[in-house]
């Protein structure tokens, strides 16, 4: 077994098995905890497979943002100190059988697909730097340009970046974050003007 | 040769396969130390400065001349401590919450280069992958205040909380925007291309990148949780905060974490603006720079390029620790805000600027280009880049070449084509 076989393997078990301990555990803040563990050790996987980006915006995203606004909202709406989610026998049914159809799925995909070997990944795309230096395309294929295609090949065609999909999602968070402004402000009281 | 090897790991070639391993754990055990012994001599130089600002001597016992000792015998006695859980609280969490902050701000200086080339993790988007990490701490501060079962941990780790996470943006805004002058997020880029005189640093650079390292150092001073934006541990009202029910060494765990990452804060404040490792004075500069390239690919003397990364290695400490010692002599100055007004600083304040700054730092490139025909208020238009193609084209297409000669440096357009380019080649 090579080394970054093991490592995956140590990686991939820590976040399965954390992902069952979120569903196992009873109160929200340690299900906040094991989702934590489970969501870092997904972005170390993303690390291990050479995506230093993708990997980082996992831990900024999911991990530093997604999980700490969660946790929030359990303490800001909690009655109790510690609160318990107890489910009915029925719920675990449910969901252990959807649970269980998406494990078929998984793996019903995961067989139906012919996975061929990558050809040296991403060595093609820097001369000098190690492998998984992946940001300088990434970045210049959100504007537009995708240098990585169209100076290795010797096709006068420019290849399709992804700058639309990158604009349609700005545009989108710029619409979430005047809307969560417009939501948070201080609303003026209809009633308190008749009541004065 | 020892020195000649240009990593740890190729030093350690003859183990064949495990090389990478003994690699691995070479470096852990290096930056182990670095996180160890930070929070050593910075919880001294509080103790002193602390008295000096208020007209005491600080320690002077322990270990003689300063005491300088003194870390030692505190740590000492809070290994002896007992180590306690309340009843109320939620154990499994309670005793876990130090580590999660131990970690997060321990494996910010995976990406921290010390000195050119010296980086456990040189990854090309290395300021992302550091600003992730140091922003997974808050998740323990929650987490020991909330299963502390106590009323002030709780409100220490909400107030913590709000203030941490809402400090990160600015932090962010305003660490891109020596990455615009720079146009790299790669730690080391940033720093080797603050190279010669210290007109050269990017705290020089335009004047937004100057007023965006003042607003960058107060964020940062915000995001340690220090004084004056410690509201969170507020010792007068709140007891100790979202530590109040810690002891021994889980509760020093926290404050390791806490200088640790207000050295790495400062670490990337002085790669981002302050030059990195390089001295700041043009000839020995380049000289050093020559040194340790030579050193490097083995044409030099391997010895000499050692001795020059030790030398940025201290340059690099020093600057941090220079910006270590501020936050401790504003802690020691300043009075402690009010919670309102440490959220107000940052929202409506602090925001503002620094997306003003970028908006500004954006548009001074196209300014200097048009108006002036320069890159920078001292190099004229296209010079560095055309040196810094030069310098990463390595083995070159002669595609590139085309591009880079055809690319005019006399125009805007040629600029920005050139600057593509050699993108592309990095």
């Amino acid at each position: 077994m090579s080394g970054e076989s093991f490592l995956f393997t140590i990686f991939a078990l820590i976040t399965c098995l954390s992902a069952i301990a979120v569903v196992f555990s009873q109160t929200v803040v340690r299900m906040a905890f094991w989702l934590v563990i489970s969501l870092g050790s997904t972005a170390a996987l993303f690390f291990l497979a050479n995506a230093d980006f993708v990997g980082a915006a996992q831990l900024l995203i999911y991990v530093g943002g997604t999980l700490v606004l969660l946790v929030f909202g359990v303490m800001l709406t909690a009655s109790g100190p510690y609160l318990k989610i107890a489910t009915s026998p029925g719920e675990t049914v449910i969901g252990g059988f959807l649970g269980l159809l998406f494990l078929f799925i998984v793996f019903a995909a995961r067989s139906g697909v012919e996975w061929r070997k990558p050809t040296a990944p991403a060595e093609t795309l820097n001369s000098s730097g190690a492998v998984g230096n992946t940001l300088r395309p990434l970045g210049l294929a959100f504007l537009g340009a995708r240098p990585d295609k169209d100076l290795n090949e010797d096709v006068d065609t420019t290849s399709p970046g992804y700058l639309l999909p990158f604009e349609i999602v700005s545009v989108h968070l710029l619409v979430v974050l005047i809307g969560a402004a417009y939501l948070a402000r201080a609303k003026k009281r209809v009633g308190s003007v008749q009541a004065s | 040769m020892m020195f000649a090897a240009q990593s740890i790991a190729e030093f350690f070639q003859f183990l064949g396969n495990w090389q990478y391993v003994v690699a691995a754990i070479v470096h852990a055990v290096l930056l182990i130390h670095v996180f160890a012994l930070s929070p050593f001599a910075f919880i001294w130089l509080e103790r002193k400065v602390s008295g000096r600002i208020q007209d005491r001597l600080g320690p002077t016992r322990v270990g003689g001349l300063f005491g300088w000792l003194q870390s030692l015998a505190d740590g000492i006695k809070l290994v002896q401590k007992e180590d306690l859980c309340p009843p109320a609280a939620d154990s499994m969490l309670f005793r876990s919450a130090p580590y999660v902050v131990c970690v997060a701000s321990f494996a910010a200086f995976m990406v921290l280069p010390f000195s050119q080339g010296w980086v456990a993790v040189a990854a090309d988007c290395g300021l992302f992958i550091i600003l992730a990490i140091l922003s997974l701490e808050v998740f323990g501060v929650i987490m020991a205040g909330y299963s502390s079962g106590s009323k002030w941990s709780l409100f220490g780790g909400m107030r913590e909380a709000a203030q941490m996470v809402s400090y990160e943006i600015p932090l962010a805004i305003c660490a891109l925007v020596p990455v615009i002058a720079a146009g790299s997020l790669n730690l080391g880029e940033i720093g080797g291309m603050q190279r010669g005189w210290f007109s050269n640093w990017f705290l020089f650079h335009d004047p937004f990148t100057f007023i965006a390292f003042f607003v960058y150092f107060v964020v940062a001073t915000a995001s340690c949780k220090r004084a004056p934006f410690d509201l969170a541990e507020a010792e007068s009202e709140l007891v100790g905060g979202f530590h109040t029910e810690y002891s021994g060494m889980r509760w020093s765990f926290f404050f390791m974490g806490e200088y640790a990452s207000m050295f790495a804060v400062c670490g990337i404040a002085s790669i981002l603006f302050l030059g990195g490792w390089n001295t700041g004075i043009g000839p020995l500069d380049d000289w050093l720079y020559s040194a340790r390239n030579a050193g490097a690919s083995g044409e030099g003397s391997a010895a000499l390029g050692y001795l020059a990364n030790v030398l940025g290695a201290l340059i690099f400490v020093k600057k941090a620790s220079l910006g270590v010692f501020v936050q401790i002599w504003l802690r020691w100055t300043l009075p402690r805000l009010r919670i309102d007004q440490v959220i107000t600083t940052c929202l409506k304040y602090l925001v503002p600027i620094s997306c003003f700054l970028f908006l500004g730092a954006t548009f001074w490139p196209l300014l200097m280009a048009t108006g002036l025909g320069q890159t920078t208020w001292t190099s004229p238009l296209g010079e560095r880049t055309a040196d810094e193609v030069r310098e990463s084209r390595g083995p070159s297409s002669p595609k590139i070449e085309a591009a880079v000669d055809t690319a005019s440096a006399d125009d805007a357009a040629g600029l920005v084509s050139v600057e593509r380019v050699g993108g592309a080649v990095r």
